[in-house]
């Protein structure tokens, strides 16, 4: 039996030739990832084992990102404990405020991730660099401290569900719309333990930040990894960016796969996700008046996505009662957006822009939400409490669906406002 | 011995509910512990007892890697979570640091919010002590069962070198 891409992967990695699914191995990582919040969980065990010296400080890296610039004393505190163990462990990749971004817009964008790569992060959207063809998944601090310590990982061969997609998209509809169609589907559950891997002629019509969105929301499948084949767009992406070398993949033609489904993109529609799961998704919806809309996060803060925001907001003005937070996710998408007219495109339209963090996404700052208020969000969770008061409530849609709530004070579909 | 009352909770608990975010700028295992459960079950923290218990359903710890969700259950004093299915960051994250879990799609149907359970984990045997039924739960691989023997994943590498697992 043949092994699908994620399987080959984690095979080569393990210097093995063939894996299967469910067999425990351990493999080498090509890097270990971890931020302000998992990063000094991961220390303080390090320093507790008695550990002196990292196993390969170039195979690390932190990212300042969730509370970053810092919140307060305590979040001020955690990053001080990341910033010391760099520079003590001589670990090069450490990006703090100035450098900084969103993790996992930053390190694709720095060339650190690509096609071939294992990668695993202290962030459960790690999972985003699939789209790149690298098999990359989520783990906690320990995991983090034992790759720091060995520079390997314990990993399940995980099975797969293969994804076909088929057809062109529709204007407005992006990557999002795709992944929080396929959550509908499967359910928060429905890829647990497992690849998601995606494939068919429709993926040519996917630019890879639609692609890393893509990726990005697996794990609100349960997923393991997501992962993308490597085409010219990727390689593209890739090219005068990524600092090791490309190895590409191929899932073998007989691959086994636990699911086979097909999803025509050009029947798919803009879809929201409604309080309080990421798969109780939506096309069509009554009336329903918002607070606020965030256009970022790890999930859609890309420049493509600030984009769409600003073709929508382009002349138009924010709703009176709404507050519009922009937040590019890396301080290169910033600059790009400040080039490209989209920065005073936002603020003539009455929204306000960030500096790169995780923020709000999560609650942590720039953006909580009040009791009873309701956000429209680029971001990926839409949990009881995540962005605010237990009562507040998050609507996840694509770029599109959240620039035009924006302008209209509910929640609308961006065909809706043309 | 693992014994305890049972706290009842049902499909999809994410890390979020278990210890929202805005408490997760500490590593301190008593202050993530004071906040657990805090936006699914506020009165939790100051009914549970160490020993206590948690049954859920599906896809439990779904959401954040934050390893913080399983510290603070486990510095609750909480001493076993039992579900149907587990998050897979999360069961990894248990096992890692200790925390015991168990699937037993049986012991969930029957087993009532108040209950009195007890647990021999090594046979993963679960009794329910208010109505007198038993189940068993699904062992761990070897593997995973001697990192909980070690007493977490780091204690289980220090212990072996080399990379066999």
């Amino acid at each position: 039996m043949g092994m699908t891409l994620s399987q080959k992967i984690l095979a080569e990695h393990a210097g093995l030739k063939e894996v299967k699914a469910g067999q425990l191995i351990n493999a080498k990582i090509d890097l270990a990832l971890a931020n302000d919040i998992t990063a000094p969980v991961a220390i303080k065990e390090f320093k507790k084992t008695g550990f002196n010296k990292v196993a390969d400080g170039e195979k690390i890296a932190f990212v300042m990102d969730h509370f970053a610039p810092n919140k307060d004393i305590k979040s001020a505190g955690q990053c001080k404990i990341c910033r010391e163990f760099a520079n003590e462990q001589n670990i090069d990749n450490f990006f703090d405020v100035g450098k900084m971004g969103i993790e996992h817009a930053l390190l694709p964008e720095q060339g650190l991730v690509g096609a071939g790569d294992l990668i695993i992060g202290a962030d459960s959207h790690t999972c985003t660099y699939g789209a790149l063809g690298a098999f990359s998944t989520g783990v906690g601090s320990t995991d983090m401290c034992a790759a720091m310590m060995s520079g390997e990982c314990w990993f399940k061969v995980p099975s797969a569900i293969k994804f076909v997609l088929r057809g062109k998209p529709a204007k407005f509809i992006c990557g999002k719309d795709i992944i929080l169609h396929i959550i509908g589907l499967i359910g928060v559950d429905g890829a647990l333990y497992k690849s998601m891997e995606f494939t068919g002629d429709g993926i040519k019509h996917l630019s890879v930040d639609d692609r890393f969105t893509i990726c990005n929301m697996a794990i609100e499948a349960g997923a393991k990894n997501g992962i993308f084949p490597v085409d010219e767009i990727a390689l593209e992406y890739m090219n005068n960016r990524f600092k090791r070398e490309v190895k590409i993949h191929e899932a073998d033609a007989d691959a086994e796969y636990e699911k086979i489904l097909e999803i025509d993109l050009s029947n798919l529609k803009p879809t929201v996700a409604f309080p309080h799961l990421p798969e109780n998704t939506k096309t069509e919806w009554s009336e329903t008046a918002i607070d606020q809309v965030i256009i970022g996060s790890c999930t859609n803060g890309r420049i493509s996505d600030l984009r769409i925001a600003a073709e929508i907001l382009r002349g138009r003005k924010v709703a009176k009662n709404v507050r519009a937070i922009i937040i590019p996710a890396t301080n290169e998408i910033y600059l790009q957006a400040i080039r490209e007219g989209l920065a005073e495109v936002f603020i003539n339209a009455g929204a306000v822009i960030s500096t790169p963090t995780c923020g709000p996404c999560l609650g942590g700052h720039m953006g909580i939400l009040a009791e009873n208020e309701r956000a429209v969000s680029t971001t990926n969770r839409n949990f009881v409490g995540r962005m605010g008061h237990f009562s507040s409530e998050i609507y996840l849609a694509s770029p599109y669906v959240a620039a035009a709530s924006a302008v209209t004070g509910k929640l609308t579909s961006p065909e809706d406002l043309l | 011995m693992i014994k305890g009352k049972v706290f009842r909770y049902g499909n999809d608990v994410d890390t979020d509910v278990i210890i929202p975010a805005r408490y997760l700028n500490t590593v301190s295992e008593t202050e993530l512990a004071s906040h657990c459960m805090e936006d699914l079950d506020a009165d939790f923290v100051n009914r549970v007892k160490t020993g206590d218990v948690i049954v859920a359903e599906d896809n439990f710890g779904c959401g954040s890697s934050r390893e913080h969700a399983p510290i603070a259950i486990k510095a609750s004093g909480i001493s076993l979570v039992i579900a149907n299915s587990f998050a897979r960051i999360f069961y990894r994250n248990s096992i890692n640091i200790g925390l015991p879990i168990l699937e037993c799609t049986e012991a969930v149907k029957a087993i009532k919010n108040g209950d009195t359970v007890r647990c021999e984990l090594s046979e993963g045997l679960i009794v329910n002590e208010t109505t007198g039924e038993s189940f068993k739960a699904e062992p761990f691989p070897d593997f995973i069962k001697n990192i909980i023997d070690d007493g977490g994943l780091l204690n289980y590498l220090k212990k072996r070198s080399g990379n066999e697992l």
